[in-house]
């Protein structure tokens, strides 16, 4: 140890020189990394200069002045206006919506059936356990296209066609009045909004905060002074300022019926869940649901037993004691994964063609690109997209992984 | 150096593949196959047979253009693309031509920098529709849900006849013909549209194709032909020689059977004999051997005799020729003189 020091001071005396760059150890790191950097810049450079002149030579430039043409094309499912007069860039608009929704729904509904499925799977009872084990094996080891055309393949044969339900003699009549189920998707009431919905909807939310403080109050009372009090009056905060609203402000929101009368080839009016959205929603939902199951399974293993025995020998019941002890351990171990899971559901999206959803790679990088031709900046494009996108996914799910992880003081 | 053979393998596939180069005739002579993109299967124009064979009426066009370059119809290495992939096979090389009912439009062939080498069918889109849902008209399909082939102009069109009809749709976007087929009977959409020739060629397949007619409106004209990337003419003009070769075949009477027999000596008809190679150098003007035009007619026989043997009146499809007659014959198949 003597020696390096001395040897070091000796050569900080001697100040630097450039053969120091290869002969001392302190900076041969520096130097060999500075080497690598140039030769991956140097090979990009490459790779672009090359794109470039091939490009060139085949009489093609990069411009995005495409995206203000006419699309021209349609978009069965679109959540804002769209026609096929509208520009391209509207057209990746509605694309990334579309993504943005399925991935959203997806996500959620991935979560309920992965935490369900995860804690079930460890059950005392033989046969849910059992079955939960299929479930996860089964969905996690099929590839998730083939989930896609099955579910969709599904909804196809055992949907009803649309004309069954129309005309005056009808086949089938619409369940309760609102809702067929047929091999197009899913015909329900839309909402309707009218005047005063404003109102409903602030009350809606006035009901959400009254209850949230409600609770905060039970909790604080109780720990305060050991009273409990009765969970019921959140219940009434909740929801009785939306329905005095709703029945204050007569028709403030309608629900329009789907309509059986109107077409010979499908039932219009209501809204229409497509069969596309249906498969690619459901698919991507149970299949990611799978791996959150097992994520959610590590996660309860990873808390020792001795927590659950405490907790149990402290009097509380079994719903408690994985409420108020294992979860809240168990969330530092689940969530790092669960984002690598939610991220992984977004990208699968990008499958959404295989059944007509129009997502973003199925607009933008499939019509839009082979109707322009313009398939670098389609595919830049659609990169970028999806990198914003799983960054800022990752983004907010560390924030929140850093609320659960272990606090170190 | 070797750096640079190194990047250049990395980047290879990713962008260096497909050097719109000039010589794509020494490419495939060298190969010694042709590579011709082809539909991943449409009865009729391009679809493997029972024994695994590509056959159709696509598939002849490569045959000649391989049995004109190379003297061999089965030195074809068929590639299938769909609406959305043919693209960018032929623009990185993949293959060397595009024979795949491909319309000829103004932004193919400028904006997307392919040239199209002639037109080997006329064609135009229409709706196929089961006959029970009583459809007579294109204009009763107000509000119908239409199947639809993705990256095509028949996606394009279909908004424009909507459009312009102000009647409502809803398309279906789909990637192959033949998930198309599975969609629209499995009752998915009421109606599929794409080309009529390919609309005949699909019903075609069905069980019981009488339970399907096609609506009589044509909403767009689709010149279908072969096409090639930009920037290589000589290319260029060996795929648009060897249709027109046989084209005017077929307007002189040279048939598959007696092609040996015209070309083993010169005939009577100098514009013949100029074909066949007996008089004149059209071959070495091309880059070809002088029989080049007798290969490629032997290959699969004249224009006629391949619309006859794949999707003439006398196939499963039923096509009549009409505008793809001969000029002589009313229709619109008019090779330039051989000269």
């Amino acid at each position: 140890m003597a020696s390096i020091s001395e040897h070091d001071t000796q050569q900080d005396r001697q100040g630097f020189r450039p053969s120091m760059l290869i002969n001392d150890t302190r900076y041969r790191g520096l130097t060999f990394q500075f080497i690598a950097l140039m030769l991956i810049i140097l090979a990009f450079a490459w790779l672009g200069a090359n794109l470039m002149s091939n490009l060139a030579a085949a009489g093609l430039d990069i411009s995005f002045g495409f995206l203000d043409e006419p699309a021209g094309y349609d978009i069965a499912f679109s959540m804002i206006d769209y026609t096929s007069q509208s520009s391209h860039l509207r057209a990746a608009i509605v694309g990334v919506l579309n993504t943005l929704l399925v991935a959203f729904m997806g996500c959620v509904t991935a979560t309920i059936i992965g935490v369900t499925a995860g804690v079930l799977r460890l059950s005392k009872n033989w046969l849910i356990a059992r079955l939960m084990s299929a479930y996860v094996e089964a969905f996690r080891n099929v590839p998730v296209l083939i989930w896609i055309l099955i579910i969709g393949a599904v909804v196809t044969i055992s949907g009803a066609n649309p004309r069954a339900f129309l005309g005056e003699e009808a086949e089938s009549n619409l369940f309760l009045g609102m809702f067929a189920f047929t091999n197009r998707g899913l015909y329900a009431p839309a909402v309707e909004i009218g005047p005063g919905a404003l109102i409903v909807l602030i009350a809606l939310i006035a009901g959400i905060a009254g209850a949230i403080a409600w609770r905060w109050y039970v909790k604080h009372t109780l720990f305060s002074s050991g009273k409990l009090l009765p969970g019921w009056p959140m219940w009434l905060i909740l929801l009785a300022p939306p329905i005095l609203a709703y029945f204050l402000f007569q028709g403030a929101i309608g629900l329009s019926m789907p309509d059986t009368m109107a077409n010979r080839f499908n039932i219009q009016g209501g809204t229409l869940v497509g069969k596309p959205l249906i498969a690619l929603w459901l698919a991507l939902s149970v299949y990611t649901g799978a791996f959150i199951a097992e994520n959610v399974r590590a996660g309860i293993l990873s808390v020792s037993k001795g927590q659950t025995e405490a907790a149990a020998a402290l009097g509380l019941r079994p719903r408690r004691v994985m409420n108020l002890v294992v979860l809240p351990q168990a969330l530092r171990v689940i969530v790092p994964p669960l984002i690598s899971q939610y991220l992984n559901l977004t990208k699968n999206s990008s499958l959404a063609i295989a059944v007509g959803y129009a997502d973003i790679t199925a607009t933008l990088g499939g019509i839009t690109l082979n109707q322009t031709g313009r398939a670098i900046e389609c595919i830049l494009m659609l990169m970028l997209f999806y990198l914003i996108i799983s960054l800022a996914i990752s983004g907010v799910m560390n924030v929140y992984n850093s609320t659960v992880a272990l606090k170190e003081r | 150096m070797k750096t640079t053979v190194f990047l250049g393998t990395v980047g290879a596939a990713a962008l260096a593949a497909g050097v719109a180069g000039a010589a794509t005739l020494d490419d495939v002579q060298e190969r010694g196959t042709l590579n011709c993109g082809v539909t991943t299967g449409l009865v009729g124009f391009a679809a493997p047979n029972a024994s695994g064979e590509w056959e159709g009426f696509d598939v002849a066009l490569c045959r000649a253009v391989a049995a004109a370059v190379l003297g061999d119809p089965t030195a074809v290495e068929f590639v299938p693309t769909t609406g959305k992939t043919r693209f960018t096979a032929l623009a990185s090389g993949e293959i060397d031509m595009l024979a795949r009912n491909t319309t000829w439009t103004f932004s193919r062939d400028n904006d997307l920098g392919f040239e199209f080498n002639g037109i080997n069918y006329y064609d135009g889109q229409g709706f196929l529709v089961p006959r029970d849902l009583g459809v007579t008209s294109a204009m009763d399909l107000d509000g119908a849900t239409v199947c639809v082939q993705t990256g095509t102009t028949t996606e394009l069109n279909l908004a424009d006849f909507f459009r312009k009809n102000n009647i409502s749709y809803e398309p279906v976007p789909i990637e192959t013909n033949a998930e198309a087929q599975q969609q629209y009977l499995a009752g998915a959409c009421d109606a599929y549209t794409t080309d009529a020739s390919g609309l005949a060629a699909t019903r075609a397949t069905f069980e019981a194709p009488g339970d399907h007619v096609i609506l009589p409106e044509i909403i767009s004209k689709e010149p279908l032909g072969p096409l090639v990337r930009h920037g290589d003419n000589e290319w260029g003009d060996i795929v648009r020689w060897t249709l027109n070769a046989l084209i005017a075949a077929e307007e002189y009477g040279v048939t598959s059977a007696n092609v040996e027999d015209m070309a083993s000596a010169a005939g009577d008809s100098p514009e013949v004999n100029r074909l066949l190679g007996t008089e004149g150098n059209l071959g070495e003007m091309i880059g070809l051997e002088s029989d080049w035009a007798v290969n490629a007619i032997s290959a699969g026989g004249n224009y006629g005799e391949i619309f006859a043997q794949n999707i003439g009146e006398d196939t499963p499809i039923g096509l009549a020729r009409g505008l793809n007659a001969q000029w002589t014959d009313g229709g619109l198949l008019y090779a330039p003189p051989f000269r």
